[in-house]
């Protein structure tokens, strides 16, 4: 029987980095994110883990812990939010490229400056080109299943790649919700034993150097594999997530289509506004108006086919964005979906909203504006305006 | 990582059979690599110039001045990159210093 809690989201996150009783943890407090190694520093004190905790003194720090205990052949996890994941870029990317499979909640958190603790999704855009794979969750029960999912996705052998689960800062972090917790042995089975292979630094049978000079004659064929394993990840992903729900009941794929079967304009998003915007489609829907949504749980590898054949049929999109990129031209998940849809036969029209940034509410009633926005351009045929900005002053 | 055979890796090594991260199984692989290609000058020692002073031999950060038996018989061109420090060095001028073609 599953156990039915009220937990918050970092409560959730920490559950789940308990059940699954990692090796090593390295990490730094950074709101919103704090509360998730502050819960897990207890469990290691009181004993309920066996995780040897490494409290260091900033998150580069952290991730290179990281880094070094996985190449050792140890099961790692971190967490971090914002500025403490952007200190951690550097080995971010070594982490990716020296394929150790870490696990880390990103606890989604606006970049400074200006100084700012709350949520938007600026953090792990900024990292989406690291060469992590990156999960995102619309609440607190999403953030739990997607921790533990990714420790078997990170370590498959097809994969072996490190993953992020994000979830949005206060909004998911913070918030208590009831949930359903598995059973710590069904936990345990489900990640397994983590077998590291020969290839680890503490292996007296096969010796080996790590982390070498990489130079012009070798360092794109590392590159190329390394996004093979990237694409592999899709099927992986989709694999676990099948096991996942024969365990759970509940079910995952690259991304949720919420009404999407008939749809004539869907919002695309990730994280918890999708539960927002869920409110508006079943309003529109009882009005009659054929509303659809998708909520993009897997960014990276990012669902390029899976997306195009889900929206082709839908006459206008509005991707919204929790991050500008500041190209003048679009947020990050507006370029990359709108790019997925120049393959399809008939080009829905796409449009993108920057919303919410720096915890910038988003009600029902600002999605609502960008349902009508789609509705006008779908009976006009005019787009007045591809990049928008959503509950700015203006 | 298990089934990674030891492979050297060289410049014919495609993607799907490097390393993993580049991981090297070998140890002292240093070796396997020609600093040599990045020369553009190349030291020529003279045998019968030479008064095996050796104090040429201690300063090439390369250890690319060859002895056996304690004598100097070449220099090693697949790792010598070409800095001259052994030209500066000899005291009897036995090196000629040139264009690499
Ligand atoms: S040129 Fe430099 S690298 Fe080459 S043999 Fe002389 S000292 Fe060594
Ligand atoms: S320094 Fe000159 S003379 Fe002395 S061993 Fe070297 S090449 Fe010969």
């Amino acid at each position: 029987m599953a156990i039915r809690e009220r937990l918050s989201g970092n409560e959730a996150v920490a559950t789940a980095m308990k059940q699954i009783n990692p090796d090593v943890v390295a990490a730094f407090p950074i709101t919103p994110s704090t509360e998730v190694p502050q819960y897990f520093s207890q469990f290691v004190a009181n004993g309920s883990v066996d995780t040897e905790f490494v409290a260091v003194e900033s998150e580069h720090s952290a991730m290179s812990a990281c880094v070094g205990a996985s190449a050792a052949g140890a099961r790692v996890m971190t967490a971090t939010s914002a500025n403490g994941l952007a200190l951690m870029w550097e080995i971010l990317y070594i982490a990716a490229s020296s394929r150790l499979p870490i696990v880390m909640p990103v606890i989604n958190r606006a970049l400074s400056g200006p100084i700012n603790i709350h949520n938007d999704h600026s953090d792990s855009m900024g990292a989406r080109d690291s060469g992590w794979i990156q999960l995102y969750s619309e609440d607190n029960q999403e953030a739990y299943d997607n921790i533990i999912q990714a420790i078997r996705i990170a370590e498959h052998k097809d994969v072996r790649l490190p993953v992020m689960v994000c979830l949005d800062g206060f909004i998911v972090s913070h918030s208590v919700e009831n949930i359903e917790l598995l059973e710590t042995e069904k936990v345990k089975e489900f990640v397994g034993e983590y077998d590291p292979g020969l290839d680890t630094l503490l292996n007296p049978e096969q010796p080996v150097a790590m982390g070498p000079l990489d130079l012009p004659p070798h360092y794109f064929e590392h590159k190329r594999q390394q996004a093979e394993a990237m694409k592999n990840a899709k099927k992986v992903i989709l694999e676990i997530a099948k096991e996942f729900e024969a365990l759970t009941g509940r079910k995952y794929g690259l991304f949720e289509e919420y009404k999407m079967e008939d749809a004539e304009v869907a919002i695309v998003v990730l994280n918890s506004t999708a539960g927002t915007a869920k409110e508006v489609v079943d309003e529109l829907r009882e009005k009659g108006v054929k509303a659809g949504l998708i909520k993009i749980r897997v960014f990276r590898p990012f669902p390029v086919e899976e997306l195009r054949d889900a929206l082709k049929h839908v006459k206008a999109i509005a991707v919204m964005d929790k991050a500008d990129s500041f190209s003048a031209a679009g947020g990050p998940v507006f370029v990359e979906t709108r790019a997925a849809l120049y393959d399809a036969e008939t080009k829905p029209v796409v449009i993108n909203y920057i919303y919410g940034l720096g915890g910038r509410d988003v009600r029902t009633n600002d999605i609502m504006k960008v349902y009508n926005d789609l509705l006008e351009i779908v009976e006009t045929g005019e787009v007045k305006s591809v990049y928008n900005y959503l509950g700015v002053r203006e | 990582m298990k089934d990674n055979k030891k492979v050297t890796i060289t410049t014919e090594t495609t993607w799907k059979e490097i390393t993993p991260g580049g991981i090297i199984y070998e140890a002292g692989n240093a070796h396997n690599y020609k600093t040599g290609e990045w020369r553009s000058m190349r030291p020529i020692w003279n045998s019968e110039k030479c008064k095996q002073c050796l104090l040429c031999f201690p300063v090439c950060p390369d250890s690319s001045i060859l002895l056996e038996d304690g004598k100097v018989v070449g220099i090693d061109y697949d790792h010598c990159k070409g800095c001259g420090v052994c030209v500066e060095a000899c005291p009897f001028k036995v090196f000629d210093f040139v264009k690499e073609d």
